[in-house]
């Protein structure tokens, strides 16, 4: 029972109090990059937490069977890095021949996920939390949940933006930023939530 | 284009940060004081220089459907080391910038320049842009850094310029970084642009 | 092609298992080293023989004993939740439990004003005894001031410490203590956990 209540606390956590881009910074390429419009940034939302979860799984078995067994944590980066690139090749691959409609919508986001650092960020952070293999499955799908809110509710604020009059020297990522600080401000309502939670649920 | 130009170029006309606004997570993430937002440009400039002249050197012995991996496979060992060396002689900066040392890698400042520019260049010029490149990305975050820590605590490098209790601590968590960035840029474009 | 991956990965992995060899053992000895001069200070001494390690549920003790073979206290690394994550405090008890020192090893704090736990407490809880006094910030109606902004950091400050006291010392403290017994405590201690969690919602920096 408390380990379910963990995997509760887990969940809100990465979703709400720190969320992956507006409390933590990770992933602030794509953030930024591909939120003009709510459909791509949640096609992008979308892709990433798929990608997440997978990455997850792999690194952390890599982590545990590999590097801890034969005592080369210090490939840790090297190793994340190119089972994360290659993995997105295989997931792109593997898409296309399988589902196509779904590669249509998420394919052209793919290889722009190798350089997304909160893949990278979280498979290191699943170690480093010292997690085991469901709580770094659910700590990464949660992420990607973060990321997806976070995604969607900044390309709404920008699609909104687009009708607005900005400022010249603002228009573009100057305003962007600007409301991306909003957002931030509005998901820091959030903090101590996790503490409360915790008392709670008496862990 | 003289060294010189490359050099420049880097600092002004593509500054990794406000022009071409790459690397924001490290830009966001490490730059709630001015020291810490310095040493995070400083150590992505060892990187940037050393891999570029890596990828300069070595670039005509990997064929081309492989470069990207070859490339990752240099940045990620350079930042590795890197890791290494800082957790070993300054554990303190170290416990600052956490890990933002090894997502070094995924900026993409540093495979952008390696594919865009060192895969093209000369060796010297490859290293002439890398710290272009780097002094320009080390300039932008360390005013960052100043701006939030003032802001948000009144010191700039932990020296105090005014009373701690005016400071606006909001500066210095994750809005603080959004706005100061986004206004930064909006100076940057105002000077550079007219000028 | 294959080939050229090939050698420019083992080349990788020599460099960074030959830099790895030469660093690896310059950061354990600094951690070493961290760890012994965090417990000189926490004791309060320079001249002590720490014993090995003891692991308890989440602490971590070291018996200190001064260079005489008498016996100073202990050290204990103590965790709790903070207001950005985890707060690592090595705290120092004497054999009564009163505190002798403190230092923060780890914190993921506001930076700036989390890390300002490090001095603040300083003067304010050396020689208490956490079973002794009411070890709670005064705005929980507690006996030490809060640090200036950062009432969480504070509470989970004094929680860290108290927790340690609690593990290794409180079986002896509510014998030696006959004005407060063991059942008010854990009342007071009750209330506090309640009165923190009631308002745990409020972001630190309006507080």
């Amino acid at each position: 029972m408390d380990y379910v209540l963990s995997l509760i606390l887990i969940i809100i956590t990465a979703i709400f109090v720190n969320n992956i881009v507006l409390a933590q910074f990770l992933g602030i390429c794509p953030f930024l990059g591909v939120s003009k419009k709510v459909d791509t940034a949640s096609g992008m939302g979308m892709a990433v937490t798929a990608v997440l979860v997978v990455a997850t799984i792999v690194t952390f078995l890599l982590q545990k069977y590999v590097l801890d067994a034969f005592g080369l944590e210090y490939l840790q980066t090297i190793a994340f890095i190119l089972v994360i690139a290659a993995l997105v090749q295989m997931i792109e691959m593997v898409l296309k021949k399988t589902m196509p409609a779904l590669y249509q919508a998420l394919g052209v986001f793919l290889p722009l996920i190798t350089t997304n650092c909160c893949i990278l960020g979280v498979a290191i952070l699943v170690i480093q939390k010292d997690y085991d293999l469901l709580e770094g499955v659910v700590y990464a799908l949660s992420t990607g949940l973060g990321f997806l809110l976070a995604m969607v509710l900044f390309s709404g604020l920008r699609e909104q933006l687009d009708l607005t009059d900005v400022p010249k020297s603002f228009q573009g990522v100057p305003i962007a930023l600007v409301t991306a600080s909003l957002l931030a401000m509005a998901f820091m309502g959030f903090s101590g939530v996790d503490g409360g939670l915790k008392i709670l649920f008496g862990l | 284009m003289n060294n010189l130009k490359i050099l420049v170029n880097g600092i002004i006309k593509e500054n990794p940060t406000f022009v071409l606004l790459l690397g924001m997570c490290p830009t966001l993430g490490t730059t709630s004081s001015a020291l810490n937002g310095m040493s995070m440009g400083l150590a992505t400039m060892c990187v940037l220089i050393l891999s570029n002249f890596i990828i300069a050197l070595i670039k005509k012995l990997i064929p081309d459907a492989v470069r990207i991996p070859a490339y990752i496979v240099v940045i990620a060992s350079l930042v590795t080391v890197l890791q290494m060396v800082i957790k070993a002689y300054a554990p303190d900066l170290d416990k600052s910038l956490g890990l933002f040392i090894p997502l070094i890698v995924v900026n993409c400042i540093i495979l952008g320049r390696a594919e865009s520019f060192a895969a093209k260049n000369n060796a010297v010029s490859a290293i002439f842009d890398g710290v272009g490149i780097g002094i320009g990305f080390t300039l932008a975050l360390t005013s960052l850094g100043a701006l939030r820590e003032l802001f948000g605590t009144g010191n700039i490098f932990g020296l105090p310029l005014w009373d701690e209790s005016y400071g606006m601590l909001m500066f210095v968590l994750a809005p603080g970084a959004f706005l100061v960035l986004g206004y930064l840029i909006v100076l940057f474009n105002k000077i550079t642009k007219k000028a | 092609m294959l080939v050229v991956l090939t050698v420019i990965a083992i080349v990788a992995a020599g460099v960074l298992a030959s830099v790895n060899a030469v660093t690896a053992p310059q950061i354990e000895k600094i951690n070493a080293e961290n760890l012994a001069a965090g417990i000189k200070q926490v004791m309060c001494s320079d001249d002590i023989e720490v014993s090995e390690p003891q692991e308890v549920d989440a602490f971590t003790a070291y018996d200190v004993k001064d260079a005489a073979g008498q016996v100073l206290g202990k050290a204990i690394v103590t965790t709790e939740n903070g207001f950005g994550g985890a707060l690592k405090v090595l705290v120092g008890f004497n054999t009564e439990g009163d505190i002798l020192g403190y230092t923060v090893l780890e914190h993921v704090e506001t930076p700036g004003l989390g890390a300002k736990a490090d001095e603040w407490f300083q003067d304010k809880i050396k020689g208490l005894n956490p079973g002794k006094s009411n070890f709670t910030v005064s705005k929980d109606g507690g006996e030490v001031d809060a640090i200036t902004a950062s009432t969480i950091t504070s509470r989970a400050f004094l929680k860290a410490v108290k927790n340690a006291y609690d593990k290794f010392y409180a079986s002896d403290a509510t014998s030696d203590n006959a004005q407060q017994p063991a059942g008010e405590a854990d009342k007071k201690a009750e209330e506090a956990d309640v009165l923190s969690a009631s308002d745990m919602g409020t972001p630190e920096v309006i507080e």
